[in-house]
């Protein structure tokens, strides 16, 4: 059997379901050691005040209390953060939004240090906030960090827009909002932090990105980023959110560490972490769009101000995302797009799986439906005739030079829910019914791993031990997405063995190079590759020393089922095992570092143009809704949704990202809300921020799309994020399309249009 | 606070412990004894990682106060597997690519027991119920509701 085939793209099992499914996996709030102290934070009271003083003496003296730390015991600086050195674990001068921390406190219980904690007596200068993006970027507004309140601003200009409206037969503009969401992964965040006797803090937690934590955390603590060691416990989800956030606790329990010289464990609860953690960025977007009567879309100009909330953290890459994707996948001449991403006192917004791009897409299909309705198109055919090809060129003036398959996508999903049949049958059946079919779709495309963001490069090792088990170590972290899966299948399919050989070691800093973070959808294409790589890398060397043996050439050899044979004479064998001790004999060493850089892209903010990313991947999603308009209650019946993945390494993962992935989507159009307050927020817990149940959640087809790409491991690109970038605009389409109520606000809470007001939530616990 | 006495069998193994009065099931199954595959993921009712099944009924364990157990068996996700062969609904979780994160898998496992316990014959609706107290953020539940019906319809096959 070709190597290759004997693991890629099979469902294999994944390789770390068994201790999942026996409850024995390590997630970070399992660890327990021996002296461990436990930490609580006690934070702001006031969205934007100055601290006047800061009086800790009487929980100090509560008994079971280790220590107390406020930004005066910081050992290093008291900032760090990704693009921007902003954000503050402990606040020293001011409070920005209510999740800041003023003082940590560690003692031998949750329950001693909570009450220490409210023993903390803060003063405060309430100073004037802000909690509108819109109201921070104009003058004389709250300053919530010096130099003003504009965070980031980038522009895409292409063509001439003014041109472009004037050759235009009708021109629509059109305002969306989006909300804050949060990411909700079931495991809040949680740290365990000790030093070992050489001085090495170790922080071991539910990081997702554990270089940008140890960033943070040596910068913090003033250690150099060798005394840091950070290491991932099983990760009970993340989508994108335990990175910055995981640097702060991070940096409060490693000084709790060192105040006490014990192991301290710092557990967020439900409500810190949503209080606390970074949230998906609410969105205010203004397009203008110019299309001919045809259909033929002239020109867009758009206009969008992303509310960062009170710490930089990934908003300038976030909105820079969005920058680039904001026309769609559609073929735009002339585009002008400004996004702009300012400083507020609400929850700060980070990374979030789709980062940058749920906003927009759930408005510019909104408008491309608007604007077949306006022109009487049917909403498929007018996509259809604007979508993207090979060869075209993007908004960014890009040339894409692969396979560009959003009309495939749109074609197999709207085929598979027999779009044609409903749009028209229901609007004819609904006319006497109270509960209203709709069906509506969302496509989009989206550039894949970092892009112009930053340097693209990752590495992975893979060694073989002399009993012939093998393991990799990559700096990409397992967060549920399979990642050790498919890097196992590589591995094991490069080397001709069983995956069962093979042994993905714990992510930990201390064992391999910085490798960039586990996000953008890159790690299969980046790891993926890197893994790769090195297995070939040992496998050449396997291949060297049964060459001789063989009496063959190392290049006509190739391995596979545990033997390494010759190529055009598969008899001509010697096992696998065999290979490595006479290797090992040999004096071979049998492991192997390979690095991957990305292929070259740019970009030129001052031009507002570049070639944003190496390869884009495409989708669609068609959503079924049913309306009950005397309630406002919307259900979910099917989701059909097609992604191009390149190559699917492993079809059952990829479903489950598409799954998954849907249920985000369908939680984002209906359900989900951080409701902010001045600042306050509502939704504490998870009786209040609903997230999608089984109930809630239809019928889902995953159609799996491949068109291989020269840039990825086997023709492989991406899953995790598209697939939760398209059920917002999907869902808003299909409620239109069965009651005629267009809604440009998410969530669609459509008893606030049906009944005039808000239902009060109600209980969804079944038992 | 002073201290209670309770006597209380997890997973066959019979436990006799002095606690406060005021301990959560969940705090005496993960800090106590150990077992800490029982997870919280909310302290309110409202996840389900914490479920255990408590005298043959799912239950969140986090709303249940300890001293309230007196007597009863309990059983945990580390319960479910016997001398190394995993319980069908462990496999079938594995087969169906049933678990991304695993956070909610043991609960969601263990509501699935006692559905199974209680109903041989299930539709999706009532696994889809059984399991609604179960949030899982990463699968969209659709191979998690495969996995329990696979093992639903293995078992009323004769
Ligand atoms: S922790 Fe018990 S239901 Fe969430
Ligand atoms: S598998 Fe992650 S929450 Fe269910």
């Amino acid at each position: 059997m070709d190597p290759v085939t004997s693991t890629i793209g099979k469902s294999l099992p994944r390789v770390d379901a068994r201790e999942k499914v026996k409850g024995t996996a390590m997630y970070a709030g399992d660890i327990y050691m021996d002296g461990m102290l436990f930490a609580r934070v006690k934070r702001a009271e006031h969205p934007h005040a100055r601290i006047t003083s800061i009086n800790t003496s009487k929980a100090r003296r509560l008994k079971g209390v280790a220590a107390v730390a406020t930004a005066k015991d910081i050992p290093g600086e008291k900032t760090f953060g990704a693009v921007i050195q902003d954000n503050k674990p402990i606040a020293d001068d001011k409070v920005r939004y209510l999740g800041d921390a003023v003082a940590i406190v560690a003692a031998e219980s949750e329950a001693i240090a909570e009450k220490a904690v409210s023993l903390i007596d803060v003063g405060y200068e309430v100073l004037p906030a802000v909690f509108d993006p819109r109201e921070a970027l104009k003058p004389g507004a709250p300053e919530i960090h010096e130099g003003g309140n504009l965070i980031a601003h980038h522009m895409t200009r292409k063509g001439d827009v003014e041109a472009g409206f004037n050759e235009s037969d009708i021109i629509i503009k059109r305002s969306y909002t989006t909300q804050m969401v949060e990411h909700s992964y079931i495991e809040p965040e949680c740290v365990v932090a000790y030093f070992q006797p050489d001085g090495t803090l170790v922080v071991k937690g539910s990081h997702q990105n554990i270089y940008s934590i140890r960033s943070a955390v040596s910068r913090f603590m003033g250690l150099p980023l060798s005394k840091v060691r950070i290491i991932q416990a099983c990760l009970g989800g993340s989508f994108g959110g335990k990175d910055d956030c995981m640097s702060v606790l991070g940096c409060r329990a490693g000084l709790l560490s060192l105040l006490t010289g014990r192991p301290v464990k710092l557990t967020n609860s439900r409500e810190d972490s949503i209080i606390e953690s970074y949230k998906r960025h609410p969105y205010f977007l203004k397009y203008k769009v110019g299309v001919k009567k045809d259909g033929t879309i002239m020109a867009m100009e758009i206009e969008m101000t992303a509310d960062g909330g009170a710490y930089a953290c990934q908003t300038p890459f976030v909105t820079w995302r969005s920058v680039v994707h904001a026309t769609g996948p559609y073929r735009v001449a002339n585009v002008k797009t400004d996004v702009y991403g300012a400083y507020t006192n609400n929850t700060y917004t980070g990374a979030f799986r789709g980062f940058g791009s749920p906003q927009i897409t759930f408005a510019y299909e909104s408008l491309m439906d608007e604007i077949a309705g306006e022109l009487g198109i049917d909403p498929l055919d007018l996509r259809l005739s604007n979508a993207l090809r090979d060869g075209d060129i993007t908004a960014t003036g890009q040339e894409l030079d692969h396979t560009v398959s959003v009309s495939e996508a749109l074609k197999v999903t709207t085929e598979a829910a027999a779009w044609n049949e409903k749009r028209s049958s229901f609007p004819e059946n609904n006319a006497s019914r109270t509960k209203k079919r709709g069906i509506g779709l969302a496509c989009s495309y989206r550039g894949v791993a970092l892009g112009a963001e930053g340097v693209d490069a990752t590495g992975a090792i893979v060694r073989v031990h002399s009993d012939g088990s093998v393991d990799i170590s990559t700096g990409l972290v397992e967060m549920g997405q399979g990642l050790k899966t498919v890097f196992s299948q590589i591995a094991a399919g490069e080397l001709g063995v069983p995956i069962e050989r093979i042994h993905y070691l714990e992510t930990d800093t201390s064992t391999i190079t910085d490798g960039g973070p586990t996000v953008a959808s890159r790690s299969t294409i980046m790891g993926g590759a890197a893994v790769r790589k090195a297995a070939i890398g040992v496998r050449e060397k396997l291949f060297r020393a049964a060459a001789e043996k063989l009496g063959a050439s190392p290049q006509d050899l190739a391995a596979a089922d545990e033997r390494i044979f010759v190529r055009n004479d598969p008899d001509k064998a010697i096992g696998f095992l065999d290979a490595v001790t006479l290797a090992l004999d040999g004096g071979m060493h049998l492991s192997s570092f390979a690095w991957h850089n990305s292929p070259p892209i740019w970009w030129s903010e001052k031009e507002g143009r570049g070639a944003a990313y190496f390869t884009y991947v495409y989708g669609c999603q068609v959503a079924e809704v049913e309306v009950d308009i005397e309630t406002g209650k919307v259900d979910v019946i099917h989701v059909w949704a097609a992604h191009d993945v390149g190559k699917a390494l492993n079809p059952d993962a990829v479903n489950g990202q598409i799954y998954g992935g849907v249920a985000m989507g369908i939680g984002y159009a209906i359900l989900e809300e951080v409701e902010l307050v001045d600042g306050v927020t509502k939704t504490v817990n998870l009786d209040e921020y609903l997230i999608p149940t089984a109930m809630d959640v239809g019928m889902m087809d995953a159609f799996i799309l491949e068109n291989e790409d020269r840039c990825g491991p086997y023709g492989a690109k991406c899953i995790a994020e598209p697939t939760a970038e398209l059920c917002g605009g999907a869902i808003a389409n299909a409620i239109f399309h069965a009651t005629g109520k267009r809604l440009r606000e998410l969530p669609i809470n459509l008893e606030r249009v049906v009944l005039g007001h808000k239902l009060v939530k109600k209980k969804r616990r079944v038992r | 606070m002073k201290k209670i006495k309770l006597t209380i069998t997890v997973n066959g193994k019979k436990h006799t412990l002095r606690i406060a009065p005021n301990l959560r099931l969940l705090d005496l199954l993960r800090d106590e004894l150990r077992l800490t595959g029982t997870k919280e993921g909310c302290g309110i009712g409202e996840c389900g990682a914490c479920t255990v099944i408590l005298d043959g009924k799912a239950v969140n364990s986090c709303l249940v106060l300890a001293g309230r157990c007196d007597g009863s068996e309990i059983i945990t996700i580390e319960g479910l597997a016997r001398d190394g062969a995993l319980h069908p609904l462990q496999q079938s979780f594995i087969d169906h690519g049933a678990v991304q994160c695993g956070f909610c898998t043991p609960g969601m496992i263990l509501s699935a027991k006692a559905l199974l316990d209680e109903n041989q014959r299930p539709t999706e609706k009532d696994i889809r119920v059984a399991i609604a107290g179960n949030l899982c953020r990463c699968t969209g539940y659709k191979q998690i509701v495969q996995a329990i019906q696979t093992v639903a319809d293995r078992e009323k096959t004769p």
